[in-house]
């Protein structure tokens, strides 16, 4: 989902750029927020932003003889809603865009906004529809880290094909030749990232059971009577 | 193996099965390329031609991987460094609950 450095015209990099800094100052606040008023949360903060930081370090083969990787923006997005994400997703793409020349600063703003700011919304949206329908949290956070990434594509897609629609058939043979590139290959890898998510709130739920009780999360448990008072 | 631990190795095999498979189907015949260089193809396909270059690129393709290991690895830790702590947390404070923390 990485637009390469110069890869956007100066009008739609301006354009993105400016659609996706008010989501990521939003998230710079919500943030400092959550430190300040939660500091007991600042490990999970920790945590959410290692796991993307990881997950879109890894180029993984697909079922279409291309690779890609996922994101990991959804499991922060569950944790502590898509605004956190768009702090923490921008400064995961800024690492890559300064250090590797994966993405770029004239494409910060397009990139951003696919991976920072849909994808986390999108993946918290289906996380929240999945619970409404009486999911539990295993099968939300896998909807949620699956729908993340796809949408973070697709948003990839779209931005590339109103920069450069097709000369015959238009926005919409641009847009279906951007997702042929990225759409199918993603699919695998969503699944894939879902079930990796599983595996993360299958330890944070047992092992950090306090914090998620207070994120709202999980139901808080009936404190069995003390055998022994202190 | 009780049922939990059974599901994790599950979940695992499922993630590394996603990977494997594609590999072990191609049969060598698909060289893997990224679809972000796909779709930079794609865009220069149509005649455009970049406008800005990168500040600073990897000199090679090892240099290049060995930064992107640099970020998997810091992620890795930060991760392994919190969930460790919070298991270490669980057992020191097993027999009494967490504390409230009311800041």
């Amino acid at each position: 989902m990485h637009i390469a450095e110069g890869f956007l015209p100066p009008l739609h990099a301006v354009g993105w750029t400016v659609a996706a800094a008010p989501f990521v100052v939003h998230g710079a606040r919500a943030v400092v927020k959550e430190v300040r008023e939660r500091p007991e949360n600042t490990l999970l903060l920790g945590a959410a932003g290692a796991f993307t930081f990881v997950l879109s370090a890894i180029k993984l083969p697909s079922v279409t003889g291309s690779s890609s990787h996922p994101t990991g923006t959804g499991a922060g997005a569950v944790l502590f809603r898509p605004p956190v994400m768009a702090v923490l997703g921008t400064v995961v793409l800024l690492f890559q865009a300064l250090l590797l020349a994966h993405g770029g600063l004239t494409t910060l703003g397009a990139n951003a906004f696919a991976f920072a700011v849909v994808g986390p919304w999108a993946g918290y949206a289906a996380f929240r529809l999945t619970r409404s329908l009486g999911g539990g949290l295993l099968p939300g956070v896998f909807v949620a880290l699956l729908v993340a990434d796809l949408a973070t594509y697709l948003t990839t897609s779209v931005q590339l094909a109103l920069a450069f629609p097709d000369a015959e058939s238009g926005l919409t043979g641009a847009l279906v030749k951007f997702l042929g590139v990225f759409a199918v290959t993603q699919v695998p890898l969503a699944i894939g990232e879902g079930l990796l998510g599983v595996l993360l709130f299958r330890v944070l739920t047992t092992n950090a059971r306090p914090e998620l009780e207070r994120l709202g999360l999980l139901r808080p448990t009936v404190e069995p009577i003390q055998e022994e008072v202190r | 193996m009780n049922r939990r631990t059974l599901v994790t190795v599950l979940l695992v095999l499922g993630v590394v099965a996603l990977s494997a498979v594609p590999l072990l189907l191609d049969g060598g015949s698909s060289e893997f390329a990224g679809a972000d260089s796909q779709a930079t193809e794609a865009i220069e396909e149509t005649g455009y031609t970049p406008w800005f270059e990168s500040v600073f690129s990897p000199s090679s393709g090892e240099v290049e991987s060995g930064l992107f290991a640099l970020q998997a690895a810091i992620g890795g830790a930060v991760l392994g460094y919190v969930v460790g702590r919070l298991r270490g947390r669980r057992a020191a404070a097993a027999p009494t609950p967490a504390p409230p923390e009311n800041a």
